[in-house]
Formats: C-alpha cells, sequence, structure tokens
C-alpha cells in the first residue's frame, strides 16, 4: 500500500522554492550586484502560493503522487527567474523588453488557482467521462475560435489566438488540447473493444476494418485542418500524435501506430508540397548553416541564435545573468529552453530534461496504478502529451527534428498555457490520489460471510 | 491496458535520452563550432567584458585604458588619452582584432594568458571580476611628443625612434602619418571597418609603422658600419687613417663610376677617414666595402644585429645588407644604396652599438607588467643582442662621429652644452623621387643616455652639393634629445 508522503512532498516543496529564489538571487547579484528588490515579495508570494496549493492537495487530494507538485514548481519557478533575468537585461531587443515576469507571475498564481479549484471541486474525475462527447465538442469549438472574424488573431504567423476585449489575448487551443485528451479517452474506453478486435490479418499486421478508420481520419482531418487553417505545425502534430498513442494504448494494436505514421507522413509531405512554410521549416532542419538561409527572413537565424547560445554556454553554462540569451529571438516563449542551456549550460538543461522525465514518469505511473480504463487512458494520455509536447519544442530548439512553435511547458511565457497546464497538473493529481487511495477494507467478521478480494 | 502504457512509457523514456543527447552533442561536443561561429555575436561582446588592463608609460602616463559603460553589450570600452601620439606603439583593440602593444600583450592585458592564472583562481573564490593586467612601457613621453611635433612639423612622412643604448629600452618611436586608435577600437563594427578601409588603401600608408615595419636603403649613414668594419679589419687604422678619395670610383664592369654627392671632390683625393666622414664622401667608402669584400662587410652589419630577429614585442621586418653580387654592388650598398635595406630601428641600433662601447642591447617596449592590484608579475631586463664592434672601434667611431656634427654635414644636430655624435644620410630612391634624409645620432658622447635614427621619406632636397639628411633629419633629432637630457 502506498505511503501518503506529506512531509516528504512538504520539504521537497521548499526546496523546489528555495531552487527558484536562489537562482533569483543570482540573477540580481551577477547583473545588478545587489539582490533584487523585489526578492522577499516574491519569495513570500511563491512560497504562499506553494504551501496553498500543498494544503489543498493535503486535504482533497491527500493520497497523490508526493513528486508532481514540487516537480511542476521548480519547472514553474525555473521559467519565472528566466524571464525576470530577460527583462533584466538593458538590451533593447525585443527578447528583453517583451519579457514581463511580473504578469507570469501572476499568470503562475491564477495557474495554482485553477489547480486548486480543480481540485476541489472535482472530486472524482470519472465524471469526465459522461462529459466525454461534450468536451470533444469544447475541444473542437475552442480550437476553430481563432478563425471566427473579429474575435481570432495572427501573431507570428500563426492565427492561434483570440482576443478578449480587457483581458489581452489567449491561445485557445491550449485549452482545447486538455478537452480533446479527455473526449480520446471516454470515447476509446467506449470503442476501444470494436477497435481492438475487428480486423483481418495482413503480413504479421492486424488490419482495422475499414469503417473503424473512421475517428482516427477525423482526427488527422482536423489536425491538418489546423495547420492549414492557422498555420501552426506545433498543435497539428501535438495532437494528432497524442491520439494515435492513446489509440494504441486503449487497443493494443501497433497497426494502429503504423497507420497514424503512415497518416502522418502522408500529411506531411502534401503540407510541404503545398505551404512555402512547412517546406521552408524542411529547409531549415537539414541546412541551419547554411549563410544563405540564415539570412533569409524566417529562416535559420532563430534556430542559430539558440544553437549558438547554447554552445557558447557550453558544458557548465555562463552562470544566470552572466549570458547574452536575449539575442536569441522569442528567448522567453519558444526558445526559453535555449535561453536556459546557455545560462545554466549542459549541466542545467540534463536537470531540466530529467524534471520534465521524472514528471511525465510520475504521470505514467498514475495511469499504470489507475483502477479503470478511463483513468488509464487519461492519465496515460495527458503524461504522453506533456512528454510529447516537450520533445516537439525542445527537439525543435535544438535541431533534432523540424522546429515546429510550441511552449515549453510551465516555462515559457504566456498565460493561457500555462493555465491548462496547471489544469492537466490538478488532474493527474487527482487521478494519482484515486489510484494511490486504498480500497475500502472489507468488514471483518461479519457473519459466515466470505469477502473476496477480485 | 499496462502493457501498452509501459510500452508507451519506454517510448516516453526514448525521447528524453534523444533529447538529452542532442543537447549533449550540442553543448559537448559541437560547442566549440557553435561558440565560434562568426555571426555568434557573444564572441565580439566577449572582448568587451573583460576589463582590459592599461597601457602606460613612465608608470603613469595612461596611453590606453577601459573604461566601465552601462551598456550590456559593451560593458568596457577602450580609450587613447593620447590619442595619435602613440597610436603605433599601443595600436588599437578593434571588435575582431588588434594591433600593436595591445595584441601583441593581448594574453595579459585580458587576463588570460598562463602568468596570471594564479590570480584568476583567486579571483574565482573571491568572486572578483578577472582584470587583465597592465603594461607599462619604457617611452619617455618627452621624447615622444618632441619627437611627434618635430616631424610633424617637417610636413614629411617618416620615422623616429630613441633608444637607451645602455639598455635597449625604446624611449620614443613616431611614425607619421598617423593615425587615432579610438576610431578603430569603438563597438560599431560598421564604422570601425570602414575607417580601417579608408586607412589601409591610403597611399601613405598611416597604419604602417614605419620605424620596424619596412625598411629604407640607409643611404650615408651606413658609411658608419663601413667605417667600422674598416676600424675592426686592421687595429692600427682610426680616424686619421688616410685613405683613397678620388672624385669618381672606378666600379668593375660597368662604365659608370661611382661619384661624391653632387659630383664634388672630396678633399684632395686623399683623406683622412674622419674627414671622409665628415664630409660623408661616397668614393673612400666605396673603396673600402671593395677591399673589405662582401664577406666581411655583410658579418659587419650582422653583427650590428642586421638577420637577428627582433621583437620589441611587435616584431621588426628583417633589414638586410643585400644579396651577394659582384664588386661594384658591394661599393654601393657600403655607402647604403642598391640592395641595402634597413630598418629605422636597426639603424638606431647601429647607433646605439657605437654609444654602448661595441655593443648592442635587444631593443624593447614594455617596461613592466603589473597585475590590477598592481603587483610586479615581470620586469623586462636588458640583454645583449651583439657585440658589434670592440671598444676600442667603438671609441674612434665615436670621436668621428662627433666630429661629424662639430665639423661636417650635421652641424645642425648640436645641442648647446652636449657632445653630440651623429652620421646624416640621404638615400637615393626611384627616379624623379626626391631622396630620403636620415640621421642616426647618440648624446651625449661621453655618457650616451640616448641613441636614435631619424628618417625622413623623401626629405632631402636636391640642393647643392651639401648631403642634405642634416638639413631636415638633424634638427629633429636635436630636439628629440634636448627633450631627454634637458
Amino acid at each position: 500500500m502506498p505511503a501518503k508522503r506529506r512531509l516528504a512532498q512538504l520539504v521537497m516543496l521548499a526546496f523546489a522554492v528555495a531552487i527558484t529564489m536562489g537562482a533569483y538571487a543570482n540573477v540580481g547579484l551577477a547583473m545588478n550586484g545587489e539582490i533584487p528588490s523585489g526578492m522577499l515579495t516574491y519569495g513570500l508570494s511563491l512560497g504562499g502560493l506553494m504551501l496553498a496549493a500543498y494544503l489543498v492537495l493535503a486535504k482533497f487530494a491527500p493520497w497523490a503522487d508526493p513528486l508532481i507538485l514540487p516537480l511542476v514548481t521548480v519547472i514553474n519557478g525555473l521559467g519565472l527567474v528566466m524571464i525576470f533575468r530577460l527583462s533584466e537585461s538593458p538590451s533593447k531587443l525585443p527578447s528583453a523588453t517583451l519579457a514581463s515576469p511580473n504578469s507570469q507571475i501572476l499568470w503562475t498564481l491564477v495557474g495554482v488557482v485553477l489547480f486548486s479549484v480543480t481540485l476541489i471541486f472535482m472530486r472524482d474525475h470519472r465524471a469526465l467521462q459522461r462529459l466525454t462527447y461534450t468536451a470533444g465538442a469544447l475541444g473542437l469549438l475552442l480550437l476553430v475560435s481563432p478563425l471566427t472574424p473579429g474575435l481570432g488573431q495572427e501573431l507570428n504567423g500563426a492565427r492561434i489566438w483570440i482576443g478578449i476585449p480587457g483581458l489581452g489575448q489567449l491561445q485557445p487551443a491550449e485549452f482545447a488540447k486538455l478537452a480533446l485528451v479527455v473526449f480520446f479517452a471516454g470515447y476509446l474506453v467506449a470503442k476501444r473493444d470494436v477497435l481492438a478486435l475487428a480486423g483481418r490479418r495482413l503480413l504479421f499486421i492486424d488490419l482495422p476494418r475499414a469503417r473503424d478508420l473512421g475517428p482516427v481520419l477525423i482526427t488527422w482531418g482536423v489536425s491538418l485542418g489546423i495547420l492549414v487553417m492557422q498555420k501552426d505545425l506545433g498543435s497539428s502534430l501535438l495532437l494528432f500524435g497524442t491520439f494515435i498513442v492513446m489509440l494504441y494504448i486503449a487497443t493494443q494494436r501497433s497497426s494502429w501506430v503504423i497507420i497514424g505514421i503512415l497518416l502522418f507522413v502522408g500529411g506531411a509531405l502534401l503540407a510541404g508540397m503545398l505551404f512555402d512554410h512547412v517546406q521552408a521549416r524542411f529547409e531549415v532542419y537539414l541546412n541551419p548553416e547554411d549563410p544563405e538561409l540564415f539570412k533569409k527572413i524566417g529562416g535559420s537565424e532563430q534556430l542559430m541564435q539558440g544553437l549558438f547560445a547554447m554552445g557558447s554556454g557550453g558544458i557548465l553554462g555562463t552562470g544566470l545573468g552572466q549570458g547574452h540569451p536575449e539575442l536569441i529571438p522569442l528567448a522567453f516563449s519558444d526558445f526559453i529552453f535555449a535561453a536556459t542551456g546557455e545560462e545554466l549550460g549542459l549541466t542545467g538543461l540534463m536537470a531540466l530534461l530529467m524534471l520534465y522525465a521524472l514528471l511525465v514518469e510520475r504521470g505514467l505511473r498514475t495511469s499504470l496504478a489507475a483502477r479503470d480504463p478511463f483513468s488509464k487512458l487519461l492519465a496515460g494520455g495527458l503524461s504522453f502529451l506533456l512528454a510529447w509536447q516537450v520533445f516537439i519544442i525542445v527537439g525543435g530548439v535544438t535541431n533534432l527534428i523540424p522546429l515546429t512553435g510550441l511552449v515549453t511547458p510551465f516555462m515559457s511565457q504566456g498565460g493561457s498555457a500555462l493555465l491548462a497546464n496547471w489544469i492537466l497538473i490538478a488532474l493527474l493529481v487527482r487521478m494519482s490520489d484515486a489510484a494511490r487511495r486504498p480500497p475500502p477494507q472489507a468488514i471483518q467478521n461479519e457473519g459466515m460471510t466470505q469477502v473476496f478480494q477480485r | 491496458m499496462n502493457g501498452t502504457i509501459k510500452r508507451a512509457a519506454v517510448a516516453c523514456l526514448a525521447m528524453f535520452a534523444l533529447l538529452m543527447i542532442n543537447v549533449n552533442v550540442l553543448q559537448a561536443v559541437n560547442a566549440k563550432d557553435l561558440s565560434d561561429d562568426a555571426r555568434n555575436t557573444r564572441n565580439f561582446y566577449e572582448r568587451y567584458a573583460v576589463q582590459r588592463g592599461r597601457i602606460t608609460t613612465g608608470g603613469k602616463v595612461i596611453l590606453a585604458q577601459s573604461k566601465e559603460t552601462d551598456s550590456n553589450e559593451f560593458k568596457f570600452v577602450r580609450q587613447y588619452p593620447e590619442a595619435k601620439l602613440y597610436a603605433h606603439v599601443t595600436g588599437f583593440f578593434s571588435p575582431e582584432s588588434e594591433s600593436g602593444i595591445e595584441h601583441y600583450r593581448n594574453d595579459l592585458l585580458d587576463g588570460s594568458s598562463a602568468d596570471l592564472l594564479l590570480q584568476r583562481g583567486i579571483d574565482l573564490f573571491t568572486g572578483e571580476p578577472t582584470r587583465g593586467a597592465n603594461v607599462d612601457l619604457t617611452i619617455n613621453p618627452k621624447a615622444q611628443q618632441a619627437a611627434y611635433d618635430a616631424l610633424r612639423q617637417s610636413g614629411k612622412r617618416g620615422a623616429v625612434v630613441a633608444l637607451n643604448p645602455k639598455t635597449g629600452a625604446i624611449l620614443a618611436m613616431v611614425s607619421l602619418p598617423t593615425y587615432d586608435p579610438a576610431e578603430l577600437s569603438g563597438t560599431n563594427k560598421s564604422q570601425v571597418f570602414s575607417r580601417y578601409d579608408e586607412l589601409a588603401k591610403d597611399k601613405n600608408q598611416p597604419l604602417l609603422n614605419r620605424n620596424i615595419d619596412r625598411t629604407y636603403p640607409p643611404g650615408s649613414t651606413f658609411k658608419v658600419v663601413t667605417a667600422a668594419a674598416y676600424l675592426e679589419d686592421d687595429p692600427s687604422r682610426d680616424g686619421q687613417t688616410v685613405v683613397d678619395a678620388p672624385q669618381v670610383l672606378k666600379l668593375p664592369n660597368t662604365t659608370v663610376g661611382l661619384p661624391n654627392y653632387g659630383g664634388a671632390a672630396c678633399g684632395s683625393g686623399q683623406v683622412t677617414l674622419v674627414y671622409a666622414l665628415e664630409r660623408s664622401c661616397n668614393t673612400p667608402f666605396g673603396s673600402m666595402g671593395m677591399d673589405l669584400g662582401y664577406d666581411k662587410m655583410r658579418e659587419q652589419t650582422e653583427r650590428f644585429g642586421m638577420g637577428v630577429p627582433v621583437s620589441v614585442p611587435m616584431p621588426v621586418a628583417k633589414s638586410d645588407f643585400g644579396p651577394r653580387e659582384d664588386q661594384s654592388a658591394v661599393a654601393m650598398a657600403s655607402i647604403g644604396q642598391r640592395s641595402n635595406q634597413m630598418t629605422p630601428l636597426q639603424m638606431a641600433m647601429i647607433a646605439a652599438g657605437i654609444a654602448n662601447d661595441g655593443t648592442v642591447m635587444k631593443p624593447y617596449l614594455v617596461n613592466k607588467i603589473t597585475d590590477a592590484k598592481g603587483d610586479t608579475i615581470d620586469e623586462a631586463e636588458p640583454d645583449e643582442l651583439t657585440e658589434a664592434v670592440s671598444s676600442e672601434t667603438a671609441g674612434k667611431l665615436r670621436d668621428m662621429m662627433v666630429s661629424v656634427v662639430q665639423n661636417g654635414t650635421a652641424n645642425q644636430a648640436q645641442v648647446s652644452g652636449v657632445q653630440v655624435a651623429g652620421k646624416t644620410g640621404t638615400a637615393e630612391t626611384a627616379e624623379g623621387q626626391a631622396p630620403h634624409a636620415w640621421f642616426i645620432s647618440f648624446a651625449p658622447a661621453d655618457d650616451p643616455q640616448i641613441a636614435m635614427a631619424v628618417l625622413v621619406e623623401s626629405g632631402a632636397a636636391r640642393v647643392g652639393a651639401e648631403a642634405t639628411g642634416g638639413g631636415t633629419a638633424a634638427p629633429i633629432a636635436r630636439t628629440v634629445m634636448e627633450a631627454v637630457l634637458k
């Protein structure tokens, strides 16, 4: 029977806040020779916030995995520090002027509030299973909302924003992802037997029936739709990949993965032929060092600046506040990983990747331990979503795969992603609480009644 | 479902493993290539991130210093308070390169030298930012200013270099035209580079340090070397030894003879060696050279330091007596013409060698290296370069050179109350160009404090029979000697 380990969680949480505060002080000392003036408020607010989150968790999900919250706290904290560090740079480059640590800490606050609210009000996540199709519709609606005239806004070539008067902008796709994973989980639980069993065997592969291909093709169509209409390669890839993996988990049929990959490759080739920007990304991926591509607008300069930063950081990094991450375009969002790499070096990035890997692993453990198929699929899907997102954006900025814009979870500046990811964590925590909670004890000595444990 | 979840978990691990391997490749394996890429502007900022040491002279006059700025990109910028005056000595510190002392003592100035390893280690622990070492030079500010002003007044291109003959310390080093190092040390790349291109294309070659970067025919100043070889060849000879001085020296294998300057006669045709030097007659020295032969002449020149690689710490261009040809070539080279090519510094070393009883000291510019706290890291130690002549020969040459200033072509170099030894020179260059004016000298003759060479490009006017090197170059030398001695 798993232990609660609440004290261990509190200590780790304090450690996560301490790391963040240490890094924060480090930035101030390195850049201005003094501890940042807002250090106390900053430390108290982050510490207080996390203590509140801990208390909510301890009260409403006492059996939850003790590692998840501290891991998220330290990643979120490092993101805050990097954004603060960029904003402190006296440079006039957009990466310095557009970094806004205050709004990011505000969004973190709202994120933790949403986390708590989710935990408090959603006592049983299986309620979501009843909302399968509602979630699906909501997800699609959110996805297409930026295309609504007057509401949607185009930024950096991607039409993925909606403007809310008085509130600023939101990226509905971030929330759509959650809704769609809920939908996938619910739908697959209902249909998995059909998808898993029907079909025939061809060359060692169990092929599904043609009519069961429907949902896959629809998701594929939606993903391509996002790509075409919103020019958002990252979200398209993220959604489709997550769906395929969930399909595989649910049906245990590797043919789905093969079909999925074939569909993806076909779609990517098609997109490459139809759209210049997809092709351009691919050219940059193959030859980032090419001087011609480097000079071209929308060419490889952005990517190379990130790689230069990481190369200059080397193994130990320059130290916080002592590099020039402001030279990387979008250092506070898509390229925050490269910016971190410059100042914290290979050492820091390995630690950061380890933190993400641990977080994903804790999520997958929740999935393994979960007692019902819906929870398993939802936890597995959300964990994979997180891992896949880290892979796409980090792989992109390190030129492991072609670069597609996505936020780095919990680090990139931007409210929508932060809020959505905090809700994702709340769901994982809720499910891990359910999974680790001991089953109701059988009542002993009740006459002759025998209780069998299934 | 647990089986497939586990496989998905393995896939996730594999993705993280790929990311980690890729980050290792980037930041460990390829890090150097990426950080050294010319398009990575961090290297450019890195140049300005360290507080470079100061370049001073005489321990107090600041020639170059790094000033802290408010900018994040360029934390320290280089300043040259003396502007053009020391340009060829300090050099510049441009966005991508540097020259002069800035270049040849770069590792000390930027603190990367192994000599500063200990200090860097201490800085690491105390949290002090690394600062470069300070370089103190041997230049005498008064001599430098006097040389600069006097040469500038001539309105010509030229070079002035002065040494302490006893140590080899360089007391003045001026080359005109010059430039302002500040213009080449800014942080605005395009501005610096376009200014550099402009200077590099200028036909007057302001970037050239004429003292050490190129050679000139030394003209009659070289006659002291010929005289040295002649005296060394037979210790019984001295200034009163009578030598042949025809109006025109017959050269073998040619129809043209070697005349004296302006075709003039030299005394009665039989003159003392000192008279020949005073009047700077060509024929006796051409004849002496031919009698001594190529090997002895070349050997004597080498004993004055020619051919010995010298860095001050800037490398000095190679001087050369000329290739082995026929006798007439030896005669021409013995009066400093033909293929005889000397740097002004080499000529100053010849004067210094005679001044220092025949021993040529190794010339140097760097007096002392101190770390940021002022502790001495390294101090110059005077070093002998070559043994040019015996001290007897040196004494004879000194007396003759004193006589040149008192009675001969170099009377404009006289300094009241001080015995000056010197020799003028007028070097023929290309047809149709005015010859270069030369003057080498040292003073005071009995206890030399300064030895120097002055070169004024195309500075000799073709007037009359007088060797006119004395007219333009000697007064410049006088001003510098006065500045040092008074």
